[in-house]
């Protein structure tokens, strides 16, 4: 028994107290909030720069726990906790530009946010008012057409690649729809404006339709990766007992395979829309930027929301503020439409998901 | 006995029915439509360059001599922007998922992957108009605090530019706008290191980073460096946030904080696709098939990584 020492300051020395990291995180913030107060309060800022505080606070923090733990826990424990902090500020600084550019939006976007946007187009409207409904309706109609191109497409290849594919014609498959989802969006554009150049004969094309084509060809492979994962989750033993019954293969596809995994290829299915909708590039190619409403997705330019966004940005008019505000209310639309499809494609995995015995 | 066997076999094949060969034919045409596509990518795009790579100097509407003499300096922008923006977007993503993989409660891990995805979800214009209201402004003066203390450090020196509209802030926008992806696949990767192995490190006595640097991180190399790779594809093809951030000019220049930056070639196309007509469009077609080669060799080799490994998840 006598060889037991006793340990001064009991089991828990050597160790910082438990949540000294948190009340050290407290602490350079509030160092930082303060320092930075005193810059707004000397003139240095014209505002609160809240967003300088807490990086720097984050940076003070990293750097005080590894000071801190260094002299009480040693060398390998400060390592370690210095990671730990370094990993969180990871995270919290990438969510610094989140926050910022949903404030941002959301802030500078309520102030068009109002009936007249979502009824009137910016025909012969060179001031403020108008809105952007030609674009919302152009957004809506191309990419409703990119869905009906990509997703029959899309789905029938997975279908081959899962329940069929085998042989070099799967593996060729395969292989293209990873080159497929490597494609820059610009080169989609540049393809569809290529291909209905020369099937118009029109060396200035620009219609709706292309730029739907531009836009299935990049999501076609989202849709194929997305409904090939559901179909591999499918338990074979559901295809086999479809088989012992004598059900012919492709009534057991139809019936038992994609009924399973229905769930998942609908919420695949509504990513990869709010994946392309928020495209810009190839539309700003082949579909062109009009003021005017045009329904008619197979004739003359279309105006889209990221293109109306862009265009009423960089090529304001006179009254400058006008048009900055009819963007930001146009970016704060299209998030709004991303989050909206993101939000609903996880409500439908989460609700309308096989049973399936785990 | 085989001649007993024969027709006993012909006896218990199941028939052939006609929906199933209609159906493996639909299934078989949904795949071969997607070769076919490529393939009318790769040929109209070819098809739409070969006038460019002849193109006289007089046809040209920008003052260059060639067209070859056009590229390079796009080329180099585009590679230029895309690799400053993996240099930031590298470490960050790899920390932000380990902080979701091993940091974490288990409990909130899979939201904060969920708000990391959010980032993903922000289409590109938006980031365009952030990075020019809110973003440039925002590191401006940093700029010019990096330039008076470091300047000199070649890539630093000034004069600053007075907007913050240079190709370091379109770097950092994309890697913003790279993180995601980056994330996401080195966080499924870390998830995959096997438990036994974390486990026999905290039994010797490693901490936490110990565990992850003899543990996690070897196992997770290659999924890493692809992981990069897919990133870096998607910033180098990249388009209106670097054609709305950037003040473009076509030169090879390796100053990151002075008003005068090399474009890239997604950018160039956008910018100037809308006023472009008869053998300048031809010219701005092919350098789309220079970005498409690039991407294509850098996705490829992303890939190769993967597959070298083996059991790595098609991503």
């Amino acid at each position: 028994m006598a060889s037991t020492t006793a340990v001064p300051g009991g089991i828990h020395a050597g160790r910082l107290p438990r949540y000294s990291p948190i009340g050290l995180l407290g602490l350079s913030l509030v160092v930082t909030g303060g320092l930075f107060l005193i810059f707004l309060l000397a003139g240095m800022t014209a505002a609160y720069n809240a967003t300088g505080a807490i990086f720097f606070g984050l940076l003070l923090w990293v750097v005080v726990v590894y000071v801190a733990s260094f002299v009480v826990e040693g060398s390998r424990r400060a390592k370690d906790r210095l990671v730990t902090a370094l990993v969180c500020t990871a995270f919290g600084v990438a969510l610094l530009p989140l926050i910022s550019l949903l404030i941002t939006v959301v802030s500078r976007g309520l102030a068009r946010f109002d009936v007249a946007y979502f009824s009137e187009s910016m025909r012969n409207v060179t001031d403020a008012g108008g809105g952007g409904v030609h674009a919302i309706v152009g957004t809506l109609e191309i990419t409703l057409a990119a869905a009906v191109i990509s997703v029959p497409i899309g789905l029938l290849a997975a279908i081959y690649l899962v329940e069929y594919g085998r042989g070099p014609i799967a593996r060729g498959v395969t292989f293209l729809v990873d080159v497929m989802t490597g494609i820059p969006s610009i080169v989609a554009g540049l393809f569809a404006f290529a291909l209905f150049e020369l099937v118009s004969g029109n060396p200035g094309y620009r219609a709706g339709i292309g730029g739907s084509i531009a836009l299935s060809l990049l999501m076609i492979p989202i849709v194929v990766r997305s409904s090939e994962e559901m179909l591999k989750l499918v338990p074979n033993e559901l295809r086999e007992a479809a088989y012992a019954l004598g059900v012919p293969r492709w009534l057991t596809i139809v019936k038992v395979v994609l009924p399973t995994a229905l769930a998942g290829i609908v919420t695949g299915v509504m990513l990869a829309i709010a994946r392309v909708i928020g495209e810009t590039a190839p539309l700003l190619l082949v579909a062109g930027f009009t003021d005017s409403m045009n329904y008619n997705l197979f004739d003359q330019r279309m105006m889209t929301l990221p293109v109306f966004v862009y265009t009423q940005l960089t090529q304001p008019g006179t009254n400058v503020q006008a048009f900055f505000d009819r963007a930001w209310t146009g970016a704060l639309v299209l998030i709004l439409i991303v989050l909206l499809l993101n939000v609903v494609a996880r409500i439908v995995a989460r609700f309308f998901a096989p049973k399936l015995s785990r | 006995m085989t001649a007993s066997t024969a027709p006993l076999r012909s006896r218990v094949r199941a028939p052939r029915h006609v929906g199933d060969s209609a159906f493996f034919g639909a299934a078989l045409t949904g795949g071969l439509l997607i070769l076919v596509a490529l393939a009318a990518v790769a040929i109209f795009l070819v098809v739409q360059s070969l006038p460019a790579f002849g193109v006289k100097a007089s046809e040209l509407n920008n003052g260059f001599s060639s067209f070859w003499t056009y590229v390079v300096p796009l080329v180099f922008g585009t590679i230029w922007a895309a690799l400053l923006a993996l240099i930031i977007a590298v470490p960050f993503s790899l920390g932000i998922a380990l902080f979701i993989s091993h940091y974490a409660p288990r409990r909130i891990a899979r939201g904060l992957g969920a708000i990391i995805d959010l980032l993903a979800a922000v289409p590109s214009v938006v980031f365009g108009a952030w990075g020019i209201f809110v973003f440039s402004p925002f590191v401006q003066p940093f700029y010019s605090f990096l330039s008076t203390t470091l300047g000199w450090f070649p890539p630093f020196s000034g004069p600053v530019s007075p907007t913050g509209r240079t190709v370091l802030t379109v770097a950092v926008v994309l890697a913003v706008m790279i993180t995601p992806i980056i994330t996401a696949l080195s966080r499924e990767i870390f998830l995959q290191t096997p438990r036994l192995n974390e486990e026999a490190a905290l039994a010797l006595g490693a901490t936490r980073w110990e565990m992850i640097r003899i543990a996690v991180l070897p196992f997770g190399r290659a999924g890493i460096v692809s992981a990069a790779m897919l990133g870096l594809g998607r910033a180098l093809g990249e388009t209106l946030a670097v054609a709305m951030v950037l003040s473009p000019s076509v030169v090879i220049s390796p100053f990151v904080l002075r008003s005068e930056n090399p474009t890239t070639i997604a950018a160039n196309i956008a910018l100037n696709f809308p006023e472009s007509f008869g053998i300048n469009v031809n010219v701005l077609i092919a350098t789309g098939l220079v970005l498409f080669v690039i991407t294509f060799v850098v996705n490829a080799t992303a890939r190769a990584v993967v597959g070298r490994r083996g059991g790595g998840k098609g991503i």
